[in-house]
């Protein structure tokens, strides 16, 4: 990782708090849950990776408590809901950066017209898994009690499986570029993840309407952030 | 070849070769019921409970000659009764041994995720392994029959074994032992079929049953537990004996292309984000281009 932006290498007053205590918690909780059913998922789902669940503890293990986990899932998924949905609304501007989305992807930033606290890429990726986890839920009650399904009615359950898989698919080709972006493309994303803080350059080389609006707001707030917790 | 009726032809979950897979010579087996000379007396539902070692259940009565309304996960083998008024006013009263009919290309199979949790022998009996199911209940998505049934305590499914512990040591399966009236008959498919095809012609010679048939569905690549039926039109009569069964399409579909799409979907993904960072690396984080960070 860059050494531009490890905020714990920097003093505090260079630091912007960019995730609060409860965002983080809650990025968490849906981040690891998530993990997990997408690991035991993909072992139930092909017997290639069926040595996922035998590492996780076992089919068996693995198959009872992916509902609950998943259950779980959801719930994060409602209160993350409720802490970013004001920051998760499409704009007009987002739109403007979807048609240069090409010129992000190609690492020419300085085309990119400036975002918010998320840029509509992340918007992108918060609906796909904000949708994907009802559809996973619907559908993963069928899967977890397909016995109270009556014969009569058992063209629901590969149904339901096919929407699991659906969804599951939409959600991990979505991941699979949220996990790459934030490990290896973002220097300095984990560590905002992790401790709450970014550094005024990232802020306003990544996220420079979110930014502008921080500083101009309360720029001896940012300077000198309130202690954590 | 003490074992070679339980060499494995195709296990579920499982990746690479099968072991032992073509190496048994030994001839495909087959159980032939003959619903026409069934009394249900259920001496075939004793048989099953005793040697599989499980308790008598509670059962259950609705005015019909049948136990009880459904298979469960430790009743595998239940007669099914249905009173049938035929057009020109016959009454008859219709006894159907239900259970796992052993098929050829098995649904169940097909859908289950787990390495070596169903097993599919050489001789054509498919058999549950209890130790290595998840409780995912896959099977009952894929099974056309409603056979497969839920232990939800153990969080395992059961079925019918055809007794494969007993064919494997050269006996016939618990339930041929039990019946008093010659119904149930074991023995290779070949012969079986033979049978059936006597049987078939008997009825159609002697007695009012011209439409008697063998019920050997195709659609799942044929069984290894086939009816003799006095009526092959109207198999549903038999308490709701699929026409034409298949393995559900969509479970086909879920099992075959959409599988692949989806693990190219992911394979391609990884490699993408490889790529992209080969080609084009981290961005770049612009040093204090802010004028309120120089400042301070």
């Amino acid at each position: 990782m860059s050494t531009t932006s490890l905020p714990l290498t920097q003093h505090r007053s260079e630091q912007i708090e960019r995730y609060t205590f409860k965002e983080r918690i809650c990025h968490w909780l849906t981040g690891f849950s998530y993990l997990y059913c997408l690991l035991t998922g993909l072992a139930f789902y092909t017997p290639y990776l069926f040595w996922l669940a035998l590492a996780l503890g076992g089919g068996a293990t693995s198959r009872y408590w992916h509902p609950f986990i998943g259950l779980e899932f959801f719930v994060a998924a409602i209160w993350m809901h409720r802490l970013w949905r004001r920051d998760v609304e499409m704009t007009e501007a987002d739109r403007e950066w979807l048609d240069k989305s090409s010129n992000y992807v190609t690492n020419q930033d300085n085309l990119v017209p400036p975002q918010n606290k998320f840029n509509a890429g992340q918007k992108m990726y918060y609906w796909a898994m904000y949708y994907g986890a009802f559809l996973l839920l619907l559908s993963g009650l069928f899967m977890w009690f397909p016995e109270l399904i009556p014969f009569s009615l058992r063209w629901i359950r590969p149904i339901a499986v096919i929407l699991h898989e659906c969804a599951a698919l939409i959600t991990i080709g979505a991941f699979i570029i949220h996990v790459y972006m934030s490990l290896f493309t973002v220097p300095g994303s984990l560590t905002a993840m992790l401790t709450g803080y970014v550094s005024r350059d990232w802020a306003a080389t990544h996220h420079r309407l979110w930014y502008d609006q921080i500083m101009g707001r309360s720029s001896t707030a940012a300077r000198t952030p309130a202690p954590k917790g | 070849m003490s074992n070679g009726p339980l060499e494995i032809k195709a296990i579920s979950g499982h990746t690479g070769t099968v072991p032992g897979r073509d190496a048994s010579r030994d001839y495909p087996v087959a159980k032939l019921i003959d619903v026409t000379t069934c009394i249900g007396c259920k001496a075939c539902e004793v048989a099953c409970l005793e040697w599989n070692g499980y308790p008598f259940r509670e059962t259950f009565f609705d005015n019909t000659y049948q136990t009880m309304p459904d298979l469960a996960w430790n009743y595998y083998n239940l007669i099914r009764f249905n009173e049938d008024v035929a057009p020109d006013g016959t009454l008859s009263w219709l006894m159907r041994k239900d259970g796992c009919l052993h098929c050829a290309d098995p649904g169940c199979l097909r859908a289950c995720p787990a390495d070596g949790a169903i097993v599919q022998y050489a001789n054509g009996i498919v058999d549950f392994q209890q130790d290595n199911c998840i409780g995912c209940q896959y099977c009952v998505t894929g099974c056309p029959f409603n056979i497969p049934k839920f232990n939800s305590e153990t969080k395992k499914v059961h079925k019918c074994t055809l007794c494969s512990d007993r064919v494997g040591a050269g006996l016939e399966p618990a339930c041929i032992k039990a019946c008093p009236t010659g119904c149930l008959h074991f023995g290779s498919k070949e012969d079986m079929l033979d049978l059936a095809d006597k049987r078939i012609k008997q009825l159609k010679e002697h007695t009012s049953h011209k439409n008697a048939g063998l019920y050997d569905p195709a659609g799942v690549g044929g069984t290894h537990v086939m009816y003799v039926l006095h009526d092959i039109e109207n198999p549903e009569k038999y308490g709701g004996l699929p026409k034409d069964p298949h393995i559900p399409l969509l479970v086909r579909i879920w099992k075959g292309p959409l599988k692949w799409l989806g693990n190219i979907a992911m394979i391609g993904g990884v490699l993408g984000v490889a790529v992209h960072y080969l080609r084009f690396g981290p961005k770049e984080v612009e040093k204090s281009s802010d004028e309120v960070a120089k400042s301070k």
